[in-house]
């Protein structure tokens, strides 16, 4: 077990409750049509999303998913040009190019998020390729779900990244289901971890609705890769409370599984850790859910007033 | 060096020639494919370069063409400049979802923060008996993608000038290498810094009377039909659009505006190929205005690419069919 410090329990929750906001405000928009576009939400995977970047040091790289909010905030995106580019609006990342689907940040190693299912797995071997090369001791964390091990450019890049001994974490984040089909109709196996034998590579299933759980074990997993001895695959058991993306109706599951799921809340299971163990007063816990909640609503502002793009920058950068 | 220094060496040689003298200028310039180390790739394009550059460079993979083309993806945009090898074109069928939604829009989608410098060669066409899955022209799916360059040289010396300058492209570039021509030799330049411009339509043979836009392997027998042709007194003007896309229009509406007659050939199955879009910028263009004879497309015929050798040379327009095809503009005319 690996000892916390006040500082990274301190981040841990203000960057999940970030998540949250952020996610919440999206919803939001959307609810009240205030949005053009799509995003798909992560409300409830918040540790797997969240807190596994956390574990990474400085420099090291990720690939994130279509489902990549709470990657993104916690890899250290900035929520004002996420939120601006959500909305489509010029100050975005991708200046109103890309929405949330495409969210990235390459010069400080995050290679976007990914609207493809199983788009990433061979980015994050060629990224990681590149440490390898340069020998920069850094390593990839590559995110995927549940559905995109079904692909088979996971296969692939398993294998690739096995026999090169590319400095990877595979982290899959099995929220039990692609879009509405339940991961159980379309495997034949109960812990997608169990894959990594094929390419005889470490590979751990955890509770991903547990933090704590999740930065220890990202933790290791990274230390592994980092020492030049391979990759890792590590499946994160989750769950989303939102649909698929706006418009699902979700006829696919019933509330009790919802509401079973909301008892495991990863938020809430930080907190009590964090009252348990008197690491803070109620109240600076109460004030770091405050300013998260504040982050998000100046973001909103950010992005709001951030200008349209040019309808001239439709052709700019096709080509570099 | 003398920089105008000539050798003469296969388009093979060439090709390899280009890639060995980026990896020694360049460190980031990594290669990846199936079997090109030892064995030197499947038609013998990296023979030898494993014992310059070593298996860190030159990077023998599973097969796996998704990955392959991923991974230099991936290996692009942060940081290398990676060339890969697909065994054949007919291949890049695996490769799609890397090459198309993934390294032809990272710059764009990602509001241009990113850059994809990487080289993707394919081994194309018809000719060697390979049949349907082996001898495949896919140029027009690549054209199709903005975000893509695509270039295919039809000589050795066109071969180490466009390798060179797709190696040092800060974007995707499909290197399309006809089969056909690895074992054609020519006078080749030294010099280290020669390079072909990506986006430049090549004036390979000048004349008045008619205008022949084609490239890869067809080229070869259009400069053939038109030496013939020569000696019938019809003055044939060839080009040749080394880059497909972005293809650069200007001297093929500039010939069409001087000669009146025009044929576009390629290999490709006539269907949705590029032919059927050179004609068309040509007829949106002022060029319309001074046709004299309708438009010819010489293409390969809508079917698979059969194994037969009679069969297979019949899919693809040989030198008789430019020869023909340039009599019936000409007695149309007269007609």
């Amino acid at each position: 077990m690996i000892e916390l410090s006040e500082e990274i329990l301190l981040r841990m929750y203000y960057k999940m409750n970030q998540a949250r906001f952020f996610e919440e405000k999206v919803d939001y928009l959307f609810s009240k049509g205030l949005v053009h576009g799509t995003a798909h939400l992560s409300i409830g995977q918040e540790a797997s999303g969240v807190i596994s970047c956390l574990a990474l040091e400085k420099g090291d790289l990720v690939s994130m998913t279509h489902r990549g909010h709470a990657q993104a905030i916690g890899f250290g995106l900035d929520v004002n040009l996420m939120m601006a580019e959500f909305m489509g609006r010029a100050r975005g990342y991708c200046k109103g190019k890309g929405g949330s689907m495409h969210i990235a940040d390459v010069q400080n190693g995050n290679i976007g998020a990914n609207g493809v299912v199983g788009g990433g797995f061979n980015l994050s071997c060629g990224a990681a390729l590149t440490q390898k090369y340069k020998k920069t001791g850094k390593v990839v964390l590559c995110f995927a779900g549940d559905g995109a091990t079904n692909q088979g450019s996971f296969h692939e890049s398993l294998n690739l990244a096995a026999v090169w001994n590319l400095p990877i974490v595979f982290l899959i984040e099995n929220n039990l289901y692609g879009m509405s089909s339940p991961i159980s109709k379309n495997m034949n196996i109960e812990n997608i971890s169990e894959r990594s034998g094929s390419y005889d590579i470490p590979g751990l299933t955890i509770d991903g609705n547990d933090p704590i759980e999740v930065y220890n074990t990202v933790l290791k997993a990274l230390r592994y890769a980092r020492a030049g001895r391979g990759p890792v695959l590590v499946e994160a058991k989750t769950y989303r409370y939102n649909g698929h993306s706006k418009g699902d109706a979700q006829v696919y599951r019933n509330e009790e599984e919802i509401a079973e799921w909301r008892e495991k809340d990863p938020i809430l299971r930080l907190k009590k850790y964090l009252q348990e163990n008197r690491v803070f007063t109620d109240k600076q816990i109460q004030t770091m859910a405050n300013e998260a909640h504040k982050s998000i609503e100046t973001a909103l502002k950010f992005a709001m007033e951030s200008p349209e793009p040019e309808i001239t920058s439709v052709l700019e950068d096709v080509y570099a | 060096m003398n920089t105008s220094e000539m050798k003469k060496m296969t388009y093979r040689d060439a090709i390899r020639l280009g890639m060995t003298e980026e990896m020694r200028r360049d460190d980031n310039v990594i290669f990846m494919g199936e079997d090109i180390g030892i064995y030197g790739g499947a038609f013998g394009v990296s023979h030898g370069m494993i014992d310059e550059f070593g298996e860190e460079r030159i990077l023998d993979t599973p097969i796996s063409e998704a990955t392959i083309v991923g991974t230099a993806v991936g290996a692009a945009a942060t940081g290398l400049r990676p060339i890969c090898e697909i065994m054949f074109m007919d291949f890049v069928t695996f490769a799609m979802d890397a090459l198309v939604n993934q390294g032809a829009k990272m710059r764009y989608m990602f509001g241009g923060q990113s850059q994809v410098p990487m080289v993707l060669r394919l081994p194309a066409g018809s000719g060697t008996g390979a049949a349907a899955q082996h001898s495949q022209s896919l140029e027009a799916w690549l054209c199709h993608i903005p975000g893509l360059k695509v270039v295919t040289p039809s000589t050795p010396a066109q071969a180490k000038g466009l390798i060179k300058a797709a190696i040092r492209d800060n974007n995707p570039v499909c290197f399309i290498e006809h089969k056909l021509l690895y074992k054609i030799d020519d006078l080749v330049p030294l010099d280290e810094e020669f390079i072909i411009e990506i986006g430049k339509t090549l004036t390979e043979r000048q004349g008045k009377d008619i205008t022949i836009v084609t490239y890869g392997s067809l080229l070869l027998k259009a400069m053939e039909a038109a030496a013939f042709l020569a000696e019938e007194g019809i003055e044939v003007e060839i080009l040749n659009p080394a880059t497909l896309y972005p293809m650069d229009m200007k001297p093929i509406v500039e010939s069409v505006i001087k000669t009146g007659r025009v044929i576009v050939a390629h290999e490709a199955a006539k269907t949705g190929g590029l032919g059927g879009e050179i004609v068309a910028r040509i007829v949106e263009s002022d060029a319309f205005d001074y046709l004299n004879a309708p438009i010819i497309r010489l293409a390969g015929l809508d079917v698979p690419i059969p194994y037969n050798k009679e069969l297979e040379a019949a899919c693809v327009p040989q030198k008789i069919d430019f020869i023909r095809a340039v009599h019936r503009l000409i007695d149309s005319e007269q007609g």
